[in-house]
C-alpha cells in the first residue's frame, strides 16, 4: 500500500512549537512504586456518570475485585479495586478534576499482600479461540477508559464500531505535549505488548489499515514500535513532524489522512477509529492477560522535583507518594499540573489521587514553565491589537481575536457565531499572543457562560410551560364549568316549560314591559322640546337620560 | 502540600507588543533618511516634534483614563501613529498643525474610542484628514527637493520656520518659489491639458512617477518587504491593495490610453506605498480574516484610483482607509474561515 510507505503527511492549520522538556524525564525506565498505605479511588475516573458502589466501609476485597460498576445502560467504566485491603471510608474527597469540585472517593486501605484472591485472572492465550462477544466482555469487565486524558469508556467506542467495522484505526502516540513522555517510555520499553494489544483491535474491527502516529522527537520509541509491528502489512508506523497539538484527535486525523472529521462530529463519522497508545496497551492488559484497569504509567516531571522519571503506578495512589518516589521536591515546586502545560490543569495539593486518566504531574516554577527566549512573560495583559497571530496558531481555524472581543463584550450571540463550540482549548492562541491576553481563560468563561444561559433558558422553557399548562388546564377548568352551568340552565328552563304550558309571570312581564316603553316614548319627546329651548348639550344628555 | 492555582496554558507568549511595535518603526528608517536626503532638516523636525507631542497627549489621556501610563507607553504605540503621521505632511509646517492633528489622532480618534485596540479608525489617518480638510494650503506645500532651485533652509532656519512662521526669513515670492505641489497633485492638472506621456517627460518627473518621490516609495517598499519577511504584517493587504491599484489603473488605461497615469505612476507616488505596507496594515483598524484582508485590501486600492483620479484632494490613501475602517466590523463577520471539518459550501 503506498499510503503505509509514504514518510511526508498532511498537516493542519495552524499549530505551535513550544519547548519539549521530554528528555528531563526519559533517562530512567518506567520505575514501579512500592505499595502504597492506603488508595483513594473516586468513583467516576470517566467520562459519563458515576458508578455505583458495590462496598461498603469495613469490606474487605481482593486486588481486581470490582468496587464500583455501571448500571446498565449507563455511559461509564467499571471500578476495580488496584490491590487487596479493606475499605476504610466512603467520603466526599478532593479528586483531579478541572472543577475543582470534590468526588466521592473510596478509601482503601491495603493489606500488602496484593492478593487476587478470588479474581485470579485467567489469560487468553490464543485470541481465534474466542468470539468477538467474549473479547468486548472482557473490555467492559476489566473497566477500560481511554487513558489519553479524555477517559472515555473503550467498550462503548469499541462495541458501536466493531459492529459496523471501520476503514482506517488510528493510533494517537503522538504525545505533543510538553514534559509528557509516559506513552514514549511505554513504546520503548514494552512494544511487543502494545502490538499485542493492537492485534485484539485489529481483530475486532477488521480495519483495512492501521496508521500509527508518532511525533518525530521520539526516535527510539519509533524504532522500537515501527520493529514490533514488522509481521502486519496493515500497520504503518508514521513519524509525523512535531507541532503541537498534533495528538488531537481531529488533527491527527487530518495529518494522517488529509481528512476532517465533521464539525461536531466523531471519527466513526468517517469510518475512523483513533485510540491512545495507552490504551491499546492496557488493552493488552485486558483482554490477553485478563486483568482489569488497575494501574497506569505516569510521567512525574519538571524542575521541582529532584529524579523527574516514569512511575507505574496504581489507580488511587496519593500524588505526594509519586513525588517521594521522584526523590521529592526541590525548592522550584511552585505548581502542581495534572497533564501538560498547555492544557492541564492545577492541583491545590498533593494529597490528591491518581485517576485513569492521568498521564502526567508535572511540577515546576512558573518562571521554567515559560519559554527561554520569553523575557517579557510575566509581562502584563495588554488590549488586543488584532494582529491576527492567534487566528494563524489556532489548530481550528477558528478566529480567537473575535471570540475574545466578543466575549468581553458579552455578545454571547456573537460568540456562538464565531463556533466557539470547536474550541478544543489547545491553549495555542494564548501562546502566540504578543498582549498576553490569557484567552482560552476567557473562552472558557464564555463557555461556562452560555451553558448556563443554555440551563436557565431550558429551565425557563419548562417553567413556561408548565405555567401555560396550568394556564390552560384553568380556561379548560372554566369553559367546562359555563358549559355545565349553561346545559343545567337550559335543562331546567325545559324542565319548567314543560311542566307549565304557560307562564302568567311571563305575561305580566310582557305587560310591564310594554308600559316602560311607553314612558321612554314620551319622556324622549319631551327632552327634544328642552334642547331646542336650551341649547346646552350637557343638559340635553341630562334630560335624555 | 500546597500549591497555588491557575488556569492552562502556563506557558507564556515569546513575542510581546512593543517588540513588534518598534519593528515597525525600524522598517521606517530607510524612507525617513531618504525623505531627509531630499526635503532637508524638516522631515525629521516632523517626526521628532510629533513624538513629543503624540506622547505627551497620549500621558494625558492615560491618567485621565486612570490607566498604568508606564506599561501603555512602552508598547510604542503612540510613537508608531506619531511617526506615521508626521510622515504623511510636507516639512516645515508650523508646529500647530502638527498639535491640531495629534490631537485629533491621539486624543479622539484613539483615546475617546477607548484606547489601543479599541480604536475603529486609524489615528494617524484621522489626524491626517483633518489636516486637509481644514488646511489644504498648508498640508500641500512641499519644498522643491534636492537638487533644483538651490538650497534646503538649514537647521536653524528651518527651525525657525516651524515655529515662527516663513514671513521673519523669506518674502512671500521667495518662499513660494521654494515650494511645489507634489507630482501627484501637479499631474492630475496638467492631465487637463496634455497628454501623460508628454508630461512625464519632463523634467520633475524623473523616470517614473517624481524625481524624490518614486526614491521614497522605493525606500517603503523596502520597508514593507522586510515587516513581510519578519512577518509583522498579513502580506494579504499590501498585495491586494496594490494589485487592485495596479489593475484598476490598467483598465482605464486600455479604455483611454495616455489620458491617465499609468499603473506604474500610480504605484509610486504620493503615499501608495506607506499606504499600502504600514498604513492599511495597521492591524487594530484593519480587516482581520485572511478573505476580509484581501477585500479590505482591494477596496482600499479601488478607492485610491477613484479619489485620486476623480476626486478633489492631492492624495486619496487617508481618506480611502478610512472608509473601508468603517466597513471592517462587517467584512469581518461575513469572512469568516472554514472551521476544521465545518462543510465547504457552508465557508
Ligand atoms: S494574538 Fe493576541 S493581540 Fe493578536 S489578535 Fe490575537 S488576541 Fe489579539
Ligand atoms: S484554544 Fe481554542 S481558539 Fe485558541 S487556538 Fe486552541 S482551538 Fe483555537
Amino acid at each position: 500500500m503506498s499510503l503505509l510507505t509514504k514518510s511526508s503527511f498532511w498537516t493542519f492549520h495552524g499549530g505551535v512549537h513550544p519547548e519539549c522538556h521530554k528528555a528531563m524525564s526519559t533517562q530512567r525506565a518506567i520505575q514501579t512504586l512500592p505499595l502504597p498505605k492506603q488508595l483513594i479511588i473516586p468513583v467516576q475516573q470517566h467520562i459519563g456518570s458515576p458508578a455505583e458502589l458495590l462496598v461498603t466501609v469495613g469490606d474487605t476485597v481482593f486486588k481486581g475485585q470490582p468496587i464500583a460498576t455501571m448500571a446498565s445502560q449507563q455511559l461509564g467504566a467499571t471500578i476495580h479495586a488496584p490491590s487487596s485491603g479493606t475499605i476504610e471510608a466512603i467520603k466526599k474527597h478532593n479528586i483531579p478534576h478541572p472543577s475543582a469540585l470534590d468526588g466521592l472517593c473510596v478509601v482503601l486501605r491495603l493489606d500488602g499482600d496484593d492478593d487476587w484472591g478470588d479474581y485470579q485472572p485467567i489469560a487468553y492465550a490464543d485470541l481465534d479461540q474466542y468470539t468477538n462477544k467474549q473479547l468486548l466482555a472482557r473490555i467492559e469487565t476489566a473497566g477500560l477508559v481511554g487513558l489519553g486524558g479524555a477517559a472515555f469508556p473503550s467498550f462503548v467506542k469499541l462495541k458501536n464500531s466493531s459492529k459496523k467495522g471501520i476503514e482506517t484505526l488510528i493510533i494517537n502516540a503522538a504525545e505533543c505535549e510538553p514534559y509528557i513522555s509516559c506513552d514514549d517510555m511505554l513504546m520503548r520499553e514494552r512494544a511487543d505488548e502494545i502490538v499485542k494489544g493492537l492485534q485484539v483491535l485489529l481483530r475486532l474491527l477488521q480495519p483495512t489499515r492501521c496508521l500509527i502516529g508518532i511525533e518525530d522527537n521520539k526516535p527510539e520509541a519509533i524504532v522500537a514500535i515501527k520493529k514490533a509491528t514488522t509481521p502486519f502489512d496493515n500497520v504503518a508506523v508514521c513519524a509525523i513532524p512535531t507541532l503541537y497539538p498534533s495528538g488531537g484527535e481531529k488533527q491527527l486525523i487530518k495529518i494522517l489522512t488529509n481528512k476532517e472529521v465533521p464539525d461536531g462530529g466523531i471519527p466513526f463519522d468517517i469510518g475512523m477509529l483513533c485510540h491512545n497508545i495507552a490504551t491499546v496497551y492496557s488493552l493488552y492488559n485486558a483482554v490477553i492477560k485478563g486483568e482489569p484497569l488497575l494501574s497506569r504509567v505516569v510521567t512525574v516531571t519538571g524542575d521541582g522535583v529532584k529524579q523527574p522519571q516514569n512511575i507505574e503506578t496504581l489507580i488511587g495512589t496519593p500524588v505526594s507518594d509519586l513525588i517521594k518516589q521522584a526523590g521529592g521536591y526541590t525548592e522550584k515546586a511552585q505548581r502542581l499540573i495534572m497533564g501538560g502545560p498547555m492544557m492541564g490543569f492545577t492541583l491545590p495539593h498533593d494529597a490528591i489521587p491518581v485517576v485513569k486518566a492521568s498521564n502526567c504531574f508535572l511540577i515546576a516554577s512558573v518562571s521554567a514553565l515559560q519559554q527561554t527566549k520569553s523575557p517579557h512573560a510575566l509581562q502584563a495583559q495588554m488590549p488586543c491589537i488584532r494582529c491576527g497571530k492567534c487566528m494563524v496558531a489556532c489548530p481550528v481555524n477558528l478566529l480567537p481575536q473575535q471570540l475574545y472581543w466578543h466575549t468581553q463584550a458579552k455578545d454571547f450571540e456573537k460568540v456562538v457565531a464565531h463556533h466557539l463550540s470547536s474550541c478544543i482549548e489547545c491553549g495555542c492562541c494564548d501562546f502566540v499572543c504578543p498582549s498576553h491576553i490569557p484567552l482560552v481563560s476567557y473562552f472558557r468563561f464564555a463557555k461556562s457562560e452560555l451553558r448556563s444561559q443554555q440551563l436557565t433558558l431550558e429551565k425557563a422553557n419548562i417553567s413556561r410551560e408548565r405555567h401555560e399548562f396550568q394556564e390552560f388546564r384553568r380556561q379548560r377548568e372554566k369553559e367546562e364549568r359555563a358549559e355545565k352551568r349553561l346545559k343545567h340552565k337550559a335543562a331546567l328552563q325545559r324542565k319548567k316549560a314543560s311542566a307549565k304550558g304557560k307562564n302568567p309571570k311571563a305575561d305580566a312581564i310582557k305587560a310591564a314591559m310594554v308600559r316602560a316603553n311607553a314612558k321612554k316614548v314620551a319622556r324622549a319627546a319631551e327632552a327634544k322640546a328642552n334642547s331646542v329651548i336650551k341649547k346646552n348639550p350637557q343638559d340635553e344628555a341630562k334630560g335624555e337620560s | 502540600m500546597q500549591f497555588k492555582t491557575d488556569s492552562s496554558p502556563f506557558v507564556g507568549s515569546v513575542s510581546h507588543l512593543g517588540g513588534v511595535m518598534r519593528q515597525v518603526l525600524y522598517a521606517l528608517i530607510p524612507a525617513i533618511i531618504v525623505m531627509s536626503y531630499f526635503y532637508g532638516w524638516g522631515i525629521l523636525i516632523n517626526i521628532i516634534l510629533a513624538m513629543i507631542i503624540a506622547v505627551s497627549f497620549e500621558a494625558v489621556s492615560l491618567w485621565l483614563r486612570q490607566r498604568p501610563i508606564k506599561a501603555f507607553l512602552s508598547d510604542y504605540s503612540a510613537i508608531v501613529t506619531a511617526v506615521l503621521f508626521a510622515l504623511t505632511l510636507p516639512p516645515l509646517v508650523p508646529w500647530w498643525i502638527l498639535m491640531v492633528g495629534l490631537f485629533f489622532a491621539i486624543v479622539i480618534a484613539k483615546h475617546l474610542y477607548g484606547g489601543l485596540g479599541y480604536n475603529p479608525f486609524n489615528p494617524a489617518m484621522v489626524g491626517f484628514a483633518v489636516l486637509i480638510v481644514s488646511f489644504p494650503l498648508e498640508m500641500s506645500q512641499w519644498l522643491h527637493p534636492r537638487w533644483e532651485e538651490g538650497n534646503l533652509p538649514n537647521l536653524w532656519e528651518s527651525l525657525q520656520i516651524v515655529f515662527k512662521g516663513t514671513h521673519e526669513l523669506y518674502s512671500q515670492d521667495q518662499w513660494d518659489s521654494m515650494t511645489m505641489a507634489t507630482p501627484l497633485d501637479d499631474m492630475k492638472t496638467e492631465l487637463r491639458s496634455h497628454y501623460f506621456s508628454e508630461i512625464i517627460i519632463t523634467d520633475s518627473y524623473g523616470w517614473v512617477s517624481g524625481r524624490a518621490w518614486e526614491w521614497v516609495s522605493i525606500a517603503y517598499l523596502c520597508g514593507g518587504l522586510w515587516l513581510l519577511y519578519q512577518k509583522i504584517i498579513p502580506w494579504r493587504i499590501p498585495v491586494a491593495l496594490l494589485s487592485a491599484l495596479t489593475c484598476i489603473a490598467l483598465i482605464v488605461n486600455l479604455w483611454e490610453p495616455d489620458q491617465h497615469q499609468t499603473s506604474l505612476f500610480y504605484l509610486f507616488s504620493g503615499a501608495t506605498m506607506l499606504g499600502a505596507f504600514f498604513i492599511a496594515t495597521d492591524p487594530v483598524s484593519a480587516a482581520t480574516t485572511p478573505r476580509g484582508q484581501l477585500i479590505y485590501g482591494a477596496c482600499i486600492g479601488f478607492f485610491i484610483y477613484i479619489i485620486r483620479t476623480w476626486g478633489n484632494y492631492p492624495d486619496a490613501v487617508a481618506f480611502s482607509v478610512l472608509i473601508m475602517n468603517m466597513s471592517v466590523p462587517m467584512i469581518d463577520y461575513f469572512t469568516q474561515p472554514r472551521v476544521l471539518g465545518a462543510k465547504r459550501e457552508k465557508s
